[in-house]
This record gives C-alpha cells, sequence and structure tokens, in this order.
C-alpha cells in the first residue's frame, strides 16, 4: 500500500523524465543537424540542385 | 471591394511557405518561448504545490496539475495536427506536413503522460490502475493512432506520399477528439465528467482552479515551443538529404 505523496511523487516523476526526455531529444537532434548541415556546407555542397554540365563549366 | 486592398498580397501564412523565412522567425521565437514556458511552469508548479489540500482526495489533487494539462495538450496536439493536414491535403503548404510530422512524438508523449498520471491517479482515488470505460479506452486508442501515425511515417520513404496518407489518417482520426471530450457524457463512466470547460462555469474551488489553470498554459507554451524546435529540425533534416542527394548527383556526374 503505497502512501498518497508516493503517488504525487511517482506523477511528477514521470512528467519530468517525459517532457524533459523529449525537450532533450528535440534539442540534441537540432544540434546534430545543424553539425551535419555545417559539415555538407564546408565540402562545398549546395542546397539548389545544379546540372553537372553547367557545375564543369564553372570549374 | 476597393481596388486597392484587390493587389496581389502575400499572407501571413504564405509567407511562411518560404522555409528560410519560417526558419528565421523560428529562430527569432523560440528562446521567448522557451524562456516563457520556464517561466510559466515555475509559477504553475508553486502555486500546485502551494494549494491546499482536497478534502476528499487529500494530497493526490496535486496530480491533477499535470494529469489535465497534458490531456488536454494531447487533444490539442491532434487539433493542430488536423488542421495542418488540411493545409498539406487543400493548400499544399510546404510546412504543413512538416507540422504533421514534427506534432506526433510530441502528442504520444504527452498522451502517455495523460495515461500514467490519470492511472497514478486512479489507484488511490478509485481503487483501480485501469479500467475501460469510454474515457479511458478512447484516450487509450488516441495513443495508439499516434503511435500508428509515428510508425507509418518512418515506414514510407516517399516523402511526398507519406504527407498524403498520413493527412488523410489524420482527418478520419479526428473523430476520436469529440468522442473523448464527451465520452463522460454520452456513456456512464468512472472517470469523472468535465469541471473545468462546463456550460455553468468550472465547478472547481478557485484555490485549486487558478494552479490549474497556470500549468495549462505552462504546458501548451512548452507544447509550441517544443513543436517549432522539432518542425525546425525537420526542415534541416530535408535540407540535408537534399544537400546529399546533390552531393551524391555531383560525384556520379564526375567518375
Amino acid at each position: 500500500m503505497m502512501t498518497h505523496a508516493t503517488y504525487v511523487a511517482l506523477s511528477y516523476g514521470a512528467a519530468v523524465l517525459l517532457v524533459g526526455g523529449l525537450a532533450l531529444m528535440t534539442i540534441l537532434d537540432g544540434r546534430a543537424r545543424k553539425r551535419d548541415l555545417a559539415e555538407l556546407e564546408a565540402q562545398g555542397v549546395r542546397r539548389r540542385s545544379t546540372s553537372p554540365a553547367k557545375d564543369a563549366d564553372a570549374k | 471591394m476597393s481596388e486597392t486592398t484587390t493587389a496581389p498580397r502575400i499572407g501571413w501564412l504564405t509567407s511562411l511557405a518560404n522555409p528560410t523565412r519560417f526558419l528565421s522567425l523560428a529562430g527569432r521565437l523560440i528562446p521567448w518561448l522557451a524562456a516563457l514556458s520556464a517561466i510559466a511552469l515555475a509559477v504553475g508548479l508553486y502555486m500546485a504545490f502551494a494549494a491546499p489540500e482536497d478534502y476528499q482526495q487529500g494530497s493526490t489533487v496535486r496530480i491533477m496539475f499535470i494529469h489535465v494539462p497534458s490531456a488536454c495538450l494531447a487533444m490539442m496536439c491532434y487539433s493542430v495536427m488536423a488542421v495542418s493536414s488540411i493545409g498539406s491535403l487543400v493548400w499544399r503548404h510546404p510546412l504543413a506536413d512538416v507540422s504533421v510530422k514534427a506534432a506526433a512524438p510530441i502528442g504520444a508523449v504527452f498522451t502517455a503522460l495523460a495515461l500514467i498520471t490519470g492511472s497514478l491517479w486512479g489507484k488511490p482515488m478509485w481503487g483501480a490502475w485501469w479500467v475501460w470505460d469510454a474515457r479511458l479506452t478512447s484516450f487509450f486508442v488516441l495513443f495508439l493512432m499516434y503511435l500508428g501515425l509515428t510508425a507509418l511515417d518512418r515506414a514510407m520513404d516517399d516523402a511526398a506520399r507519406s504527407a498524403r496518407v498520413s493527412a488523410v489518417l489524420v482527418l478520419i482520426g479526428f473523430i476520436n477528439i469529440p468522442i473523448i471530450k464527451f465520452s463522460v457524457d454520452w456513456w456512464n463512466t468512472l472517470h469523472q465528467p468535465a469541471s473545468v470547460l462546463r456550460m455553468d462555469g468550472p465547478s472547481i474551488h478557485p484555490s485549486l482552479l487558478y494552479p490549474l489553470l497556470v500549468m495549462a498554459v505552462a504546458f501548451t507554451l512548452a507544447f509550441f515551443t517544443l513543436h517549432l524546435m522539432a518542425m525546425r529540425n525537420e526542415i534541416w533534416r530535408r535540407r540535408i538529404t537534399v544537400m546529399r542527394r546533390n552531393a551524391a548527383r555531383r560525384i556520379g556526374a564526375k567518375s
């Protein structure tokens, strides 16, 4: 038989775990994506697709 | 209508169709929204624990300050997805699909939280962790729908097709939202009927109602912060996919 305080504590614990976990995952996902974008840009990859022929002319 | 107003003017929603514009707006909004949610949450939690205990339920009434806002949010999140699905199907708004995709996991988390806290409140008050009454069952169906939509999205490679199928499914599933809301009136449930959104006004004492409302505001702000962040992540993810594809094409053309 658990006390009322235990049920309350478990509820707030679940809230911290679930919402905190979601926030943390969202932040970490954002950081990883930012890193990917920075890496691709550093490699000179562009977002707009350019035709290979034009690309070759430019070089 | 006068001639001057008929000139083509880009609406606010249309202007957001440009992901770059959306990203810059999101970048400006997210820190403010996050700070506001943190402040509202701190105030709400203080009020929740300063509130008097219920004369019947004792301290377990404090579970309400999490259970009710997360249940409301779970349903509001689905409504946001339904509106976005209309935007996706009718106007082909490019960000509508991003919004649906980003919202589904957030909705699943809030639904799970409402189910868990409901169970933890049910055991001491009802004597049961779970009963298959109309409110609990329809809410469990909402949880399954969130999981289904997330699984469907992960299972399909073609983003455009997945967007259309998801939008149709979200709209069909929207029928469950009024069923959840009115289940306590339509059927004989162990779950109590509404005590905040009632025709005759809230039936909770202000000492418990005000902390509940502040917590509801805090949860709503947190939802919009997380949704904007998840949408931004999804736009970045799509950009990365396009950039990788372009890079691979260029390598393929050179060799």
